[in-house]
């Protein structure tokens, strides 16, 4: 391992000079991960404010909202949003939040940066194209922010863009003829640049450790972005010639989506021979393992936090990595319920809907490990330790949901309502932000050689637990109801009595929303006023905290860190108090090491 | 701050399960023959996850509530049996649920998809476009003529695209924008999309299904209560996917025979 292999070769160089080469084109992990990261940011706070444009429209359709004209004349002339731009909100909100926030944020953000040092290496196998993934990430937010300026607007296919809807160019409606066009070729670009990620993942974890580092030395959150890694490989792999078949039916006249005899806008398209399926195929092919590319690392990054926090190891790492392992598999056979109603052969609705309750098994395991570690711990309440315990509860509450939406018989029903929504929010977007959260208050201080403020932390962690429970529950009750998702107003009979229940919601997510400011505030004092971080202030044993805070251009200087221990090196007697750290040579006499 | 937790935690997860145990939300009333099967699949479900939620919810919230800023830590305690028990319980547990579940929730699918529509079963063919519904009955004849999409003429109400100058078929089909049928008799519809996807959802009906451009699919169903009920799209298919709508209008057979004569009439 500690060789000068091929790989360990080109991860060598040399220390950056100027701002441009130190902070913007940069080679270093830590300064792409946190390159990462403030994409994401950046993107979440848009995603966000189009979610309170929507909520507020949804609740008071004919209300103007001052000032949106400046956003969109076309799309909300007097400041009132049109059905259509409603639409065009909905796609780019999940657009963003799927691909820039949730793919960003817990996978390539923390792992670029934490990866690299929790295995010992001085930088990714590949640092060149590491540096080319983010900027191809970049780009590819560049160009979907874009549709946002064009005339006709961003597209309003929703963020998986089904065919026909998407396929057929300008007919099917505003946002259709440019805005999709730029939509398809944004996520082409986003998925060349995970690709290249990914493969810098699994070369790094596989080739870059350090000496003493076996596979199952290494933290939990390293093994979920290597599993990630994998999965992202595949998925990632799938979506990018699906964007590119739609791009061309769009363009260069093209039916791999579009089958014969269609009408739209009273014109018969000049396409035949296409399958409406193929697009879902392709989509959730990719759309389902994306959910485990999005959950995974932050499962990850709160177990390492939980583990840390509780001053004890795990029940059980093994099962923990082994759990991972088995949702990421079983995440590429179960596309397909997603697609009950969509008119595939009603024999496969069986066969993706058992696998897809089958995961509920590893999923209850990784639960009930988290919990049961929980027993006879030493749990320490930090602003971390509070979301890593908050993305239990929220992993718990969007997961049981699942059970509905795995039974094709009952997804004839809930197919396509708020539940639906509920289910989702839950369990792959405020769970993993809960991990994005956890993640950002632990290694703020690593990052930035700034502590952040614990008081505005814990303020900002009710504000959001409760805050997203009052969102996301209701949702639920909608869907029983029967409140399809993805109305621009709610005009029909049936659901003109759910609106109470709408403007709760809406007023829970203004709030939530408003807490998020507080976190953005002690961002950025903290980044600048904070108090100074020691090199190690939580007492975690893996190698990040071994080093200075922030760390070094090369991360462990000219020393080769040599690993001796597990990272789970809790609540034992060790010369630094109840924790060894893993590259201490100290003999440990009751070491946890599951044998 | 752990105990707030721990009540904060108990708090939310009452809160949530009320509005469930008081039924304030929940499905209409369900009027189909077949409907009961995926409403008892749904509050077995219900249960099931009800429990596993509220369960996890309270230990987290006790585990917390215990083990949280101990003044006095004392030693670390494992959980009796450790993982083991962790990985068996949730095998024997879930996997029991789940494979109960599963079996059992093929029973109202299989009774759409797997089963087809009786021999007097009554054909109506539906067609989704942006964004509207319409209805087509195949008359005297029995038989729905071909579809020509080259013909379809909004302006002159050919929303199908027939040919009745060239088909015989097509002579005495009629077409509706409302989906009249008789209570008590099974009707197959079947389900063509004229331009994008789009979906047939009846909430009374408990039937949902999705018009595939290009694939022509059929489901079937029985109407038990008289009365006027909302067909809704649930597909995403445009700026005016949220308004699209058409009303389903179970009558009588007598009332339904008067009406499908005066829809001929007005052809």
């Amino acid at each position: 391992m500690h060789d000068m292999s091929s790989a360990s070769a080109t991860q060598h160089h040399a220390p950056p000079q100027g701002f441009i080469r130190k902070h913007v084109f940069s080679l270093d992990h830590k300064v792409i991960g946190l390159q990462y990261y403030g994409l994401a940011l950046v993107a979440v706070f848009i995603g966000m404010f189009l979610s309170w444009l929507m909520r507020i429209h949804l609740v008071w359709p004919n209300s103007p909202i001052p000032g949106l004209h400046l956003l969109s004349k076309v799309g909300a002339p007097n400041d009132i949003m049109t059905p259509e731009y409603y639409l065009s909100l909905l796609t780019m909100h999940g657009t963003l939040m799927v691909f820039f926030v949730l793919t960003n944020a817990p996978f390539a953000a923390f792992g670029n940066y934490f990866l690299p040092i929790q295995i010992g290496a001085e930088d990714m196998a590949f640092p060149r194209f590491n540096m080319m993934s983010f900027w191809t990430t970049f780009l590819a937010f560049v160009v979907l922010i874009a549709a946002f300026f064009i005339p006709d607007g961003p597209p309003i296919s929703g963020w998986t863009a089904y065919a026909p809807l998407s396929a057929v160019g300008g007919d099917a409606g505003p946002g259709m003829a440019y805005g999709q066009t730029l939509w398809g070729i944004s996520i082409a670009i986003f998925c060349i640049a995970s690709l290249l990620g990914a493969l810098n993942f699994i070369a790094t974890t596989l080739d870059l450790r350090a000496k003493g580092m076996s596979l199952m030395r290494m933290p939990i959150c390293t093994w979920a972005w290597f599993i990630t890694s994998c999965i992202a490989l595949l998925a990632f792999a799938v979506l990018l010639p699906a964007c590119i078949l739609l791009c061309l039916d769009r363009v260069a006249g093209t039916s791999f989506f579009i089958p014969s005899g269609l009408v739209i806008s009273d014109h018969l398209q000049p396409h035949s021979g296409g399958s409406t399926l193929l697009w879902q195929h392709m989509f959730w092919f990719f759309g389902h393992p994306e959910v485990y590319i999005a959950i995974l690392p932050a499962a990850g990054i709160v177990s390492h936090i939980l583990v840390n926090s509780l001053r004890r190891p795990l029940l059980s790492h093994r099962v923990v990595i082994g759990c991972m392992m088995a949702i990421g598999f079983l995440s590429y056979i179960v596309w397909g319920h997603h697609m009950f109603l969509s008119g595939m052969n009603p024999f496969s609705a069986i066969a993706f809907s058992f696998p897809t309750l089958v995961i509920t098994i590893p999923a209850t395991i990784l639960t009930l490990i988290w919990l049961g570690s929980i027993y006879g711990s030493r749990l320490r309440i930090t602003s971390a330790s509070l979301f890593a315990l908050g993305f239990i509860s929220m992993f718990v509450s969007g997961g049981v949901s699942g059970f509905f939406l795995a039974q094709p018989s009952i997804d004839i029903y809930l197919h396509a309502t708020y539940f639906v929504v509920g289910h989702f929010h839950l369990v792959m977007g405020v769970a993993a932000i809960f991990g994005i959260f956890a993640g950002t208050y632990f290694w703020f201080p690593k990052m930035t050689g700034h502590m952040m403020n614990e008081t505005l932390g814990k303020l900002h962690f009710w504000g959001t637990f409760i805050g997203a429970y009052c969102i996301f529950m209701p949702f639920h009750y909608l869907g029983l109801v029967g409140n399809v998702r993805r109305y621009a107003a709610f005009t029909d009979d049936y659901l003109v009595p759910l609106i109470p229940l709408h403007k709760f919601i809406t007023f829970a997510a203004l709030t939530t929303g408003a807490f998020q400011l507080i976190f953005l505030a002690n961002l950025i004092y903290s980044r600048f006023k904070g108090p100074k971080a020691p090199v190690n202030p939580w007492e975690c044993t893996s190698l990040e905290w071994t080093i200075p805070s922030p760390p070094p251009w090369n991360n462990f200087g000219d020393v080769h860190p040599v690993v001796y221990h597990d990272p789970y090196q809790y609540g034992i007697e060790g010369s630094t108090g109840d924790y060894v750290m893993q590259t201490s040579p100290e003999k440990i006499v009751t070491e946890h090491d599951e044998k | 701050m752990g105990k707030l937790f721990a009540v904060i935690v108990i708090l939310i997860a009452i809160g949530s399960a009320i509005p469930i145990v008081m039924h304030t939300w929940h499905q209409p009333v369900d009027i189909s023959k077949d409907g009961h099967l995926i409403d008892e699949q749904l509050s077995d479900t219900m249960v099931e996850a009800g429990v596993s939620f509220l369960a996890a919810q309270f230990v987290l919230a006790f585990f917390v509530f215990r083990y949280a800023d101990r003044k006095d830590p004392g030693k670390i305690k494992s959980f009796p049996g450790g993982a083991k028990v962790m990985v068996a319980a949730a095998v024997i547990l879930v996997g029991t649920e789940v494979f109960a579940l599963g079996i059992m929730g093929t029973r109202a699918w299989s009774g759409q998809y797997f089963t087809p529509p009786g021999q007097d079963a009554l054909t109506i063919q539906s067609q989704a476009g942006q964004f509207a519904f319409y209805f087509r009955y195949p008359g005297p004849d029995g038989k729905l003529g071909p579809q020509h999409p080259d013909k379809i003429d909004e302006g002159a109400q050919n929303f199908f695209g027939l040919d009745p100058a060239n088909d015989v078929d097509s002579r005495d089909d009629i077409v509706t924008a409302e989906l009249g049928i008789p209570v008590d008799k099974e009707i197959r519809l079947l389900m063509h999309s004229k331009d994008v996807g789009h979906s047939f959802y009846v909430r009374e009906l408990r039937v949902q299904q999705d018009y595939v451009p290009g694939l022509d699919l059929m489901v079937h169903f029985t109407a038990k209560t008289p009365g006027r009920y909302e067909i809704v799209c649930t597909q995403l298919c445009g700026l005016g996917h949220y308004n699209m709508k058409a009303y389903l209008n179970v009558m009588s057979q007598s009332d339904f025979d008067a009406w499908l004569k005066q829809k001929a009439s007005e052809q």
